[in-house]
């Protein structure tokens, strides 16, 4: 038993959930749902305690990729199951694990339609997303990659809002196109190394246009998911329409996926195009954080305003990971994460307002700290976190990549520094609107202040939040090796005869 | 050494078997009352599970010839007749409800069934043009006969019609361009004209005028652009069994007359056949994919969404190498496999007085029954591509294929084609999952189409995580009979 655990903890971490999904399908219709949603919060407690672990066994000292495991699985084609993680995708594991776990309980009564199929999808999306994260053959990848799609897609397609067909067929079409041109990409690295495995892409030569191209193609799929401007119009129309489980997915985890990507994929196989190209992506990222938070700034929809200021902070993510520098980087990285919880926690927080009311506009609010005071004093915690109030781990991230930014290009650290007023405008006139000043509403008036499973939520999620905001440690010790690590081979080029 | 006739009839075993009893069934269906029908429908079952049993028994790895070099038996023609006839026998299990409600449930239609089968043994076996083209003209017959089974069906009858005028224009022009290329070669046999070809004395005027034609006729057959016209037509007018038999095992047919022809025949003209292939392949892809947008019935879109299909096949083809060849081989049979649990959904979901032809139709099935409704997302995401389905790893051995052969911007081109084409698949997935239910009816299939779904649909998954044995058999089956 130890020793299946120490050399399958990966394979277990993937297949738990996927398996505890397909044991809530067999529960059948909502006449069962009692037993789903046990069934559901069992198979996702149990592969959250799988995937602990990966944390407490990870040599920190180590950058390489460790709990390795490796089977030949379509020889044809030389391609393996080979499973691996480093410093940077554990936390990124865990997250996914944990987030699982709030999902399921966020929909506990909220979904009453068909639930044995919503919880299984989110179990099944979790062990799918936990397999991106830790696959280290690029048709494995590829496979994780595109089947989640699939889950998410029925996720927001059945239990979604008013519009929702159109949100979710742009969403996989959007995502589709960007994972197509990576496949040829993957295809082409094939027949120049007659291998999959990401190791033998990380040591190849490849002439610098070549690269661009290569680069092109993985930006297309992971700029996407991030979603970079001008890519990202998809977001605001998934994250609206989508259930709030749904919406709590993707922007904790699933837009983490496409800087995982960059972190894992188009860097280390591009790293000369990731160099030639850096002015670019840091444009693009500048414009993700000044414009987007303008954009921003004048939502009239809760949702769509957390929407952008997910697209906004995820561009302190690209911004670190291209300045090629420590600071930047492992700001990159905590950002990531502390994003997965801040961004996670509002999107509760208005799921917790629209299972009231059923109503996202924020004109439609107003006092709601009279009627809801353990509430209102959660979500403006949230709200300070988002606008990286010291403190909380949104201060970390953002702090880290304006110092990165500042040793490249003061430029750089002064547009990235004006999110720290932007962001603060757009969260707190918000907050402002819907939780003080009178009683807006008869409505209002009515609202039921927060029960105990919600208590439980919100709670977690900012004992997180306060956790790595105050002693953020446990995160960067353990990305500081990889990053090195990731960093040194950044560094050398990878152009024909330069080795 | 024994009696040169014997060893002949030996070689054609299976064909035998698929022979005589089809006369049987014929014969013994005159005698049976309507009451005793299924007696033909066993027998015709028995009879495809006794001629893949005979073929795999009778497998060697090596290509020996028959009958003067018109017959060949190598791993290629085993695997396709196995394939043939295992699928077929599935296409026999999901017709036969239809059959019974629309009254054709009759010793005629299993005859025809057999005969077509034994006409793509021949095709999958043929070495040389007569061979072929005796194969090809059995096939299409009966295929022209069972569109127009349901003979009071004035859309099918049209159907049928078409189907004849065109099919017989497109075999006329084969046989023009296979008298062509024998006026340049001296020879019928392929391996002799490849002979011919390598020797490089041949009037090449000539040999190209008849290799255009050959290709149209097989273009035809296949259904590939700009020869598609007869295919939307004919898929939605004939009865769904007809439809589903059409869709699908005929492909393995026409696969294996493409080897035989271009790659086995041929293949020193490459360079010029490519092109073509090229030209189809691409013009395949944008219509069938853009038009099947537009469809609302779903026969006529998968009409359309085999046209597609069939530009992807030529990827692999036109790559002119043994890699580009298994994967087409692979394709094909991950797009029967897929397309007979399409069809053969829509059987499964029809019954007395509704049959299922609008894609509305399909509204709410997720709520009638949250099993089939999974099948057919399945197989729906398997025809778009998508993983961990089976039809990924199809798109991908093609595309790596013609990748290898440096085809970049094509390759680039089919995906983006593959997004669109993608859409109307998820709209089944919308229709299927996010709609309510106009039709609240129980659906209460019989059990061996309930087992025969699951295990198809159950295939299409399992085959997509575990790919390596089909990957196997088509390596195997190619690299034993392609030099």
């Amino acid at each position: 038993m130890q020793q299946m655990l120490d050399t399958n903890i990966l394979s277990l971490s993937i297949w738990v959930p996927i398996l505890a999904g397909i044991l809530v399908l067999f529960t059948g219709d909502d006449r069962n749902a009692h037993i789903a949603r046990p069934l559901a919060l069992i198979g996702s407690l149990s592969s959250f305690l799988v995937t602990l672990p990966l944390y407490f066994r990870f040599d920190k000292n180590e950058g390489d990729f460790q709990f390795q495991e490796g089977y030949n699985w379509i020889p044809s084609f030389n391609i393996h199951y080979h499973l691996g993680v480093d410093g940077i995708a554990v936390p990124l594991i865990l997250l996914t694990s944990f987030i699982t776990v709030i999902v399921v309980l966020a929909g506990w009564e909220v979904i009453q339609k068909r639930v044995a199929q919503y919880m299984a999808a989110f179990l099944i999306m979790s062990g799918l997303m936990i397999g991106v994260f830790s696959a280290l053959d690029a048709v494995l990848f590829y496979v994780f990659w595109e089947a989640m799609l699939i889950p998410m897609f029925l996720v927001i397609g059945v239990w979604g809002g008013p519009n929702r067909v159109y949100a979710t067929i742009k969403f996989f079409l959007y995502t589709l196109l960007g994972s197509l041109l990576m496949l040829v990409a993957f295809i082409y690295l094939f027949h120049h190394t007659h291998s999959f495995e990401l190791i033998d892409y990380y040591t190849l030569q490849i002439p610098l246009s070549v690269q661009i191209f290569i680069f092109i193609a993985f930006f297309m799929a992971f700029a996407v998911k991030i979603p970079m401007w001008p890519v990202h119009t998809w977001l605001p129309d998934a994250h609206v329409e989508a259930p709030t489980g749904g919406s709590v997915v993707l922007a904790a985890i699933m837009l983490k996926l496409g800087a995982y990507g960059f972190l894992r994929y188009a860097m280390p196989i591009a790293p000369d195009a990731a160099h030639y190209l850096s002015g670019f992506m840091i444009t693009l990222s500048l414009i993700a954080i000044v414009y987007i938070a303008f954009v921003a700034l004048v939502q009239q929809d809760m949702k769509k305003l957390i929407a952008y200021s997910s697209i906004s902070h995820m561009g302190f993510v690209t911004l670190g990971l291209f300045i090629f520098n420590e600071l930047g980087m492992e700001g990159g990285i905590v950002q990531m994460i502390s994003h997965g919880f801040i961004a996670g926690a509002m999107f509760l927080c208005v799921g917790v307002l629209y299972d009231r009311m059923h109503s996202r506009q924020i004109a439609d609010y107003g006092g709601v700290a009279n009627t809801m005071p353990t509430f209102a004093a959660f979500a403006v915690l949230f709200a300070m976190a988002n606008t990286g109030l010291p403190g909380t781990s949104g201060f970390v991230g953002e702090f880290l990549v304006i110092l990165g930014a500042m040793q490249e290009n003061f430029w750089f650290a002064f547009f990235a520094a004006t999110t720290l007023i932007f962001g603060a405008a757009y969260t707190l006139w918000m907050v402002k609107r819907v939780f003080y000043g009178e009683v807006a509403n008869a409505h209002v008036a009515a609202l039921q202040d927060l029960n105990r499973r919600e208590v439980l939520i919100l709670g977690l999620l900012a004992l997180m939040v306060l956790g790595f905001g105050l002693y953020p440690a446990p995160l960067t010790e353990m990305t500081h090796a990889t990053v090195t690590h990731l960093l040194s081979h950044l560094a050398q080029p990878k152009l024909p005869g330069t080795i | 050494m024994p009696n040169p006739i014997i060893y002949d009839l030996m070689a054609a075993r299976p064909e035998l078997l698929v022979l005589c009893m089809a006369m049987a069934i014929l014969i013994l269906d005159l005698f049976l009352g309507y009451a005793n029908r299924y007696v033909s429908y066993v027998l015709a079952q028995v009879t495809l599970i006794g001629a893949a049993i005979l073929t795999v028994a009778h497998h060697t790895p090596g290509v020996s010839f028959a009958f003067n070099g018109m017959f060949v038996h190598d791993p290629l023609a085993d695997v396709l007749k196995l394939m043939i006839l295992l699928s077929s026998s599935v296409v026999l299990v999901y017709s036969r409800a239809y059959l019974e409600r629309s009254g054709m449930y009759r010793g005629e239609f299993f005859a025809l069934t057999l005969f077509a089968v034994l006409g793509m043994m021949i095709m999958v076996s043929g070495s040389h043009f007569l061979t072929l083209y005796m194969g090809l003209e059995l096939l299409s017959l009966c295929l022209y006969t069972l569109v127009a089974l349901d003979r009071d069906n004035a859309r099918a009858t049209e159907a049928a019609m078409k189907y004849f005028v065109l099919g017989a224009l497109a075999s006329g022009m084969l046989l023009y361009g296979m008298s062509m290329i024998y006026g340049a070669t001296g020879s019928l046999e392929l391996a002799e004209i490849r002979r011919a070809l390598l020797s490089g004395s041949p009037d090449h005027a000539v040999l190209i005028l008849g290799l255009v034609f050959v290709v149209a006729g097989v273009a035809f057959k296949l259904g590939a652009v700009p020869f598609q016209m007869w295919v939307p037509d004919v898929y939605h007018g004939s009865p769904t069994a007809v439809t589903l038999l059409i869709g699908s095992v005929p492909k393995f047919a026409a696969f294996a007359f493409v080897i035989r022809l271009l790659v086995q025949g041929l293949e020193p003209l490459a360079i010029d056949w490519q092109g073509m292939l090229i030209i189809m392949a691409v013009l395949s892809i944008v219509i069938g994919n853009i038009t099947a947008i537009a469809q609302t019935n779903l026969k006529r879109m998968l009409a359309y969404s085999t046209i597609s299909h069939v530009g992807f096949l030529l990827f692999g083809i036109f790559a002119v190498s043994i890699n580009g060849y298994t994967s087409s081989m692979f394709y094909i049979a991950a797009y029967v496999l897929t397309t007979l649990g399409a069809f053969g959904m829509i059987l499964l979901l029809s019954r007395q007085g509704v049959e299922i032809e609008q894609l509305d139709q399909l509204k709410g099935l997720n709520q009638r029954s949250p099993w089939y409704a999974f099948i057919m997302l399945l197989l729906m995401f398997s025809m778009a591509g998508v993983p961990p389905t089976l039809g990924f790893y199809a798109k991908f051995a093609v595309l790596q294929a013609a990748l290898q052969a440096g085809f970049v911007g094509l390759v680039i081109f089919a995906v983006l084609m593959a997004v669109i084409g993608a859409f109307y698949y998820l709209r089944i997935i919308k229709l299927m999952y996010f709609d309510e239910p106009a039709d609240i009816t129980p659906i209460k299939p019989t059990s061996d189409v309930a087992w025969v779904m699951g295990i198809n649909g159950m295939l299409v998954l399992l085959i997509g995580l575990m790919p390596e044995w089909l990957m196997e058999l088509c390596a195997y089956a190619i690299a034993q009979s392609v030099e």
